[in-house]
């Protein structure tokens, strides 16, 4: 069986007069469905550069994209694969109420069915939203912002979703909080997630794996698998477990290349 | 993070009952010297006419505006030239605001369109209009079409280049956000860029309205037999300072509820969002 999505040697740099700036070289990597990959790389080393080519928003130079096995010219046109994408911050639009800005996805999709909607609505009752529907998203919190947020982006069906920082215009407490929801959430709906995050923490309470991208331009500088004996139910009480302290000190190491924490 | 404004139904603290009064004061205080202001102006201004301080034929008098208001309302006459005054300003405001909407919405929609037309518009919004008003007259003749024309090329351009800057500074990454869940670039217009610009559109409007009024009165002096911008140049031309001074104040006031109308609206989208 195919892996969901596969990169092959993708290469992508900026252009202006000024002249070229490489974001990836020879990126490589795959994501079987079901997982949880999280891949963690210094701040501005083209991490969002890789999420944005993965969703077909920007063509790579060089190099494929396979989803499901097939190789991709156009995401948009191809459809083999449902995407759905979570950006750092919520992006609510004050305009619309919480329901009228879940349902955003469909509406574009032209897909508002009535089935679809009571999947909405199921979805806003599960993460407790269903009694601030009507609400402006000024009225909510942080954290109710963010599970918002997920539900436009479940709202589509996505077969994968791309996580771009989306825990970190939160503060630190809420952070901790909204991550694990939402981790639990994914693993709960046995969603595929590729998380993009430059806290080494995040990435390995959460994320089967974890790949290290290198500065600018990115590279992949490892991967790591991760498991906890005592399982993913709970990602708080992960932190606690020496396995954590482990995967963090070999990352840090790697990330840092080679300096350890004295 | 807690809901930002927790709305309570506990009794008002005597604290918040001081300083809802002292608001209210002070807002007394402000409409109250406001008005006595106007009086005191015009106080000054009759007693000065009465007294000869001021010579009334130039400087006409507040006593002698009413009367010869009174004699405008009496023949109707008023009425005609504010109306017609009125419908000129109305329709070049209009025309200006959906024109001016359409076209930064082209722009917006095309890049390299507004690369291509930005100094045309430039220069365009620079020029004096009222440079143009010979040249209309020459085209259109003296009358509605000329005034409407006028009207409109003075607010048209300052519009589009405020609309289409408006539109330009929405958020990358919210437009990412409609380009993410498939939408294109005529959803990012609909469903970001027109709804978060309405605040923008309403205070584009009120300039929009003020700049056709100066534009319909440049016209009206220039091409008019009707509207209060040829009763302003009449009235001087036969040294009827009267009549110059009235068709001042009826169109301050124009001004005035035209503004008030579309603060209104501003008032009632906030309300409402």
């Amino acid at each position: 069986m195919h892996p969901l999505l596969s990169l092959q040697d993708i290469s992508f740099a900026y252009h202006n007069l000024k002249g070229e700036t490489p974001a990836l070289t020879n990126i490589s990597l795959q994501v079987s469905e079901g997982e949880f990959l999280a891949i963690v790389g210094p701040s501005g080393c083209g991490k969002s550069t890789l999420l944005s080519i993965i969703a077909g928003l920007l063509p790579p130079e060089s190099g494929t994209i396979y989803y499901r096995g097939l190789a991709s010219t156009d995401y948009r046109q191809d459809c083999v694969l449902k995407i759905g994408y979570m950006l750092q911050h919520d992006h609510l639009f004050e305009w619309r109420t919480i329901y009228q800005n879940v349902i955003l996805g469909l509406e574009l999709n032209h897909a508002l069915t009535a089935e679809n909607i009571a999947y909405v609505e199921t979805l806003l009752k599960d993460y407790d939203l269903s009694a601030f529907q009507d609400k402006k998203p000024s009225e909510l919190s942080g954290g109710m912002r963010q599970r918002a947020a997920l539900i436009r982006t479940m709202a589509i069906h996505p077969d994968l979703l791309l996580l771009d920082e989306p825990f970190s215009a939160l503060d630190f407490q809420t952070r901790l909080g909204v991550s694990a929801d939402i981790a639990q959430i994914i693993r709960q709906t046995g969603k595929t997630a590729l998380l993009i995050t430059h806290d080494l923490s995040e990435a390995i309470t959460l994320a089967d794996r974890v790949i290290v991208l290198s500065k600018r331009p990115a590279s992949i500088k490892c991967e790591m698998q991760i498991t906890y004996p005592i399982g993913r139910s709970d990602p708080l009480a992960v932190r606690c477990t020496k396995e954590y302290q482990d995967y963090f000190n070999q990352l840090w190491e790697v990330l840092t290349d080679g300096q350890t924490i004295s | 993070m807690d809901r930002p404004f927790p709305k309570t139904d506990a009794p008002i603290s005597p604290r918040q009952q001081q300083f809802l009064l002292a608001h209210r004061r002070h807002h007394h205080m402000v409409s109250l010297t406001r008005l006595l202001l106007l009086l005191l102006f015009l106080g000054i201004w009759e007693l000065a006419a009465r007294m000869d301080w001021i010579d009334t034929f130039f400087f006409s008098s507040p006593s002698g505006i009413l009367q010869y208001l009174y004699q405008l309302l009496i023949d109707y006459s008023i009425f005609q030239h504010i109306g017609i005054t009125l419908f000129e300003t109305v329709l070049s405001f209009l025309l200006v605001t959906v024109s001016s909407l359409a076209l930064a919405t082209l722009l917006w929609y095309h890049n390299s369109l507004s690369e291509i037309l930005e100094p045309y518009l430039v220069i365009l919004n620079a020029l004096p209009k009222s440079a143009l008003a010979p040249l209309l007259i020459v085209w259109l003749g003296t009358g509605t079409d000329t005034i409407i024309v006028a009207g409109i090329s003075v607010a048209v351009f300052g519009s589009i280049i405020s609309l289409y800057t408006g539109f330009c500074q929405a958020d990358p990454e919210t437009l990412k956000l409609i380009y993410t869940l498939g939408g294109t670039r005529r959803d990012a217009l609909c469903k970001v860029i027109l709804p978060s610009s309405v605040p923008l559109i309403l205070s584009n409007m009120k300039v929009n309205i003020g700049l056709s009024l100066v534009g319909v009165i440049i016209g009206e002096f220039l091409a008019a037999r009707r509207g209060l911008g040829y009763l302003i140049i009449y009235g001087s031309q036969v040294f009827q300072l009267n009549m110059v001074i009235t068709s001042i104040l009826i169109l301050c006031g124009i001004a005035m509820i035209f503004y008030r109308l579309i603060q209104s609206a501003e008032h009632y989208y906030r309300k409402k969002y």
